[in-house]
């Protein structure tokens, strides 16, 4: 199982196991991950699951779809080159590791 | 405490799966026939008994009654609302099936579309209602909640249903899709009336057709370009008609679908939360003291109350939905209220707690139909609750509460207060 660590806004980590397939959206949600809301439900409508990418990881994630891209204009908190909708990600093997901070707010 | 997110994992079982059962085939579960009907005035008056035979029952239940399929329990209710090619809504999301009836009005390009059609119509409306849309709207939607509960605060007893649960959106929604100022008194008697329609062909449903005609002529007319203010959620659509993403023969129907679902659902949704507020005043002082926790107090009344408590699907093959076989062309009737109360996805479901882990309910739907208003509708319910919170110590009930009858719609009619200002 891929592991995830994600780094609150206070620096506090959490690091959690993650099943092939799932979103890191749906992943933060399971283990009760507070600072990702995820309202609705990964369907790519609310922008309230806003992460930033660890720049060692950005390569890996994938590109940034055109429909996420509009919609992280709309993030309550800044957004930065290594912003991503954390439903859009896909956790596979490949992301064994992958590291995820979360923004101040998500509304 | 808090169960686990529902969806299909590894473990699990599938809930659906298909091709394997004949008819009849004794590896298929029968199907339990209930002598309920879902859609009767005293099912209305406390729905939520027979929420928990229809759970109980079965995974699957047949209505006699209406000749349809039911799914009341969380995971079949999810599951139902996340396979689209199987359970199709261009059929009709009420009760009545559009291969074998007309549609009372012409159907809807959104909520009654498979993709790839709803695919494109879905993607319009999405950036008319972006995130980025409501960071532009949310000041002066606050400002409005602000005014309006300073308002109440001098009347300090009055009806908060006609008072705030419809005077709050109808003071922001119209004009956010840029209406004209006359004839407005039409948007809930045309709501009620698509609501209703949903329904079976019961009495509440062929009394609002039968009035519909004023209603439906004024909408008709405000969906047309003309009619609509530059900047609003209606010019933005007809926008899209320059950029060839729509037709100019569908820009109306899609103004139509905000016009249809944009304002009836809000008032009932907070009106659930002031009456959940005014309830449980033990929640209204921990959100007192803890304004962030405005946005999920209202979600939490939407899981709680469920404003819009069911849809409907039609099957477009052959299914087995936790082991019970359901045939091509069948209607399967949606209970979201019940899935949203269903003990085996939330624990104490009777509560209605604002801290509560509210992710994943079905009020606003789930999958690709999920409710493209949704964030319209949880920036008007968590400015009003943050301003209810900061304003006012305590919300009485101080009369007779009477409920309001809609085949599909749950709220009040009346709802007496006194607020105690804080
Ligand atoms: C508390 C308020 C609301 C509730 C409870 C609610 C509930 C729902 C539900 C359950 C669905 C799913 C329908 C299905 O799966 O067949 C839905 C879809 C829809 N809602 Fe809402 N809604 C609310 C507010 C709004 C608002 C404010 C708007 C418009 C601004 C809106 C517009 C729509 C539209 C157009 C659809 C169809 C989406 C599609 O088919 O892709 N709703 N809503
Ligand atoms: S969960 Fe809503 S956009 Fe990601």
């Amino acid at each position: 199982m891929p592991s995830i660590t994600f780094i609150h806004h206070d620096d506090r980590a959490e690091t959690v196991s993650a099943n092939d397939g799932d979103s890191a959206m749906y992943t933060a949600l399971l283990h009760g991950i507070d600072g990702i809301t995820g309202e609705c439900g990964g369907g790519a409508v609310c922008a309230t699951c806003h992460v930033y990418v660890d720049d060692s990881w950005l390569g890996k994630v994938g590109a940034v779809g055109a429909d996420e891209d509009e919609l992280l204009e709309g993030v309550a908190s800044e957004r930065l080159p290594n912003s991503r909708l954390s439903c859009q990600i896909k956790i596979t093997e490949a992301l064994d590791g992958l590291v995820l901070r979360l923004p101040e707010r998500q509304v | 405490m808090v169960a686990t997110v529902t969806t299909a994992s590894s473990h699990t079982p599938p809930v659906l799966s298909f091709g394997g059962a004949l008819p009849n085939d004794a590896s298929s579960q029968p199907v339990v026939h209930l002598d309920v009907d879902p859609f009767a005035m005293d099912f209305f008056a406390d729905p939520h008994p027979t929420h928990e035979v229809l759970r109980e029952a079965g995974p699957v239940v047949y209505l006699d009654k209406w000749n349809v399929y039911a799914v009341a329990r969380y995971a079949e209710v999810h599951a139902v609302l996340n396979d689209p090619a199987t359970f199709c809504s261009s059929r009709g999301v009420g009760l009545s099936d559009f291969a074998r009836e007309k549609p009372w009005r012409p159907q809807s390009l959104i909520l009654e579309a498979d993709p790839p059609a709803h695919t494109r119509t879905r993607a319009v409306l999405n950036k008319v209602l972006s995130p980025a849309v409501m960071k532009q709207l949310r000041d002066g939607f606050a400002a409005a909640a602000d005014a309006k509960v300073d308002e109440l605060l001098e009347r300090r007893s009055f009806d908060a249903v006609a008072y705030l649960a419809e005077a709050y959106p109808l003071s922001v929604f119209p004009d956010a899709m840029g209406l004209q100022k006359e004839g407005r008194e039409n948007l809930l008697p045309y709501a009620g009336l698509v609501f209703n329609a949903f329904g079976p062909p019961n009495q509440l449903r062929q009394d609002a057709i039968e009035r519909s005609a004023p209603h439906q002529a004024y909408v008709a007319a405000q969906c047309q370009r003309d009619n609509l203010a530059p900047g609003g959620f209606g010019a933005c659509i007809h926008a899209r008609v320059d950029t060839g993403d729509i037709t100019a023969d569908e820009a109306p129907l899609l103004v139509r679908s905000l016009l249809s679902a944009g304002l009836d659902t809000t008032v009932n949704g907070i009106g659930a939360a002031v009456y959940c507020l005014a309830r449980y005043p033990q929640e209204f002082a921990r959100l007192r003291s803890d304004l962030s926790l405005a946005r999920n107090a209202f979600e939490e009344a939407v899981r709680y109350e469920s404003p819009v408590q069911t849809f409907f699907r039609t099957t477009t093959r052959d299914v087995e939905i936790s082991g019970c076989r359901v045939g091509e062309g069948e209607k399967v009737l949606m209970f979201l209220a019940a899935a949203n109360r269903d003990p085996r996805r939330w624990a104490d479901p009777e509560r209605y707690d604002i801290t509560r882990k509210t992710s994943g309910h079905v009020g606003f739907g789930s999958g690709i139909h999920m409710c493209v208003g949704q964030l319209v509708a949880r920036l008007e319910g968590e400015v009003m609750l943050s301003a209810l919170a900061r304003k006012v110590a305590s919300i009485e009930i101080t009369g007779e509460v009477k409920r309001r009858y809609n085949n599909t719609l749950r709220g009040l009619e009346s709802l007496p207060v006194t607020f105690t200002p804080a």
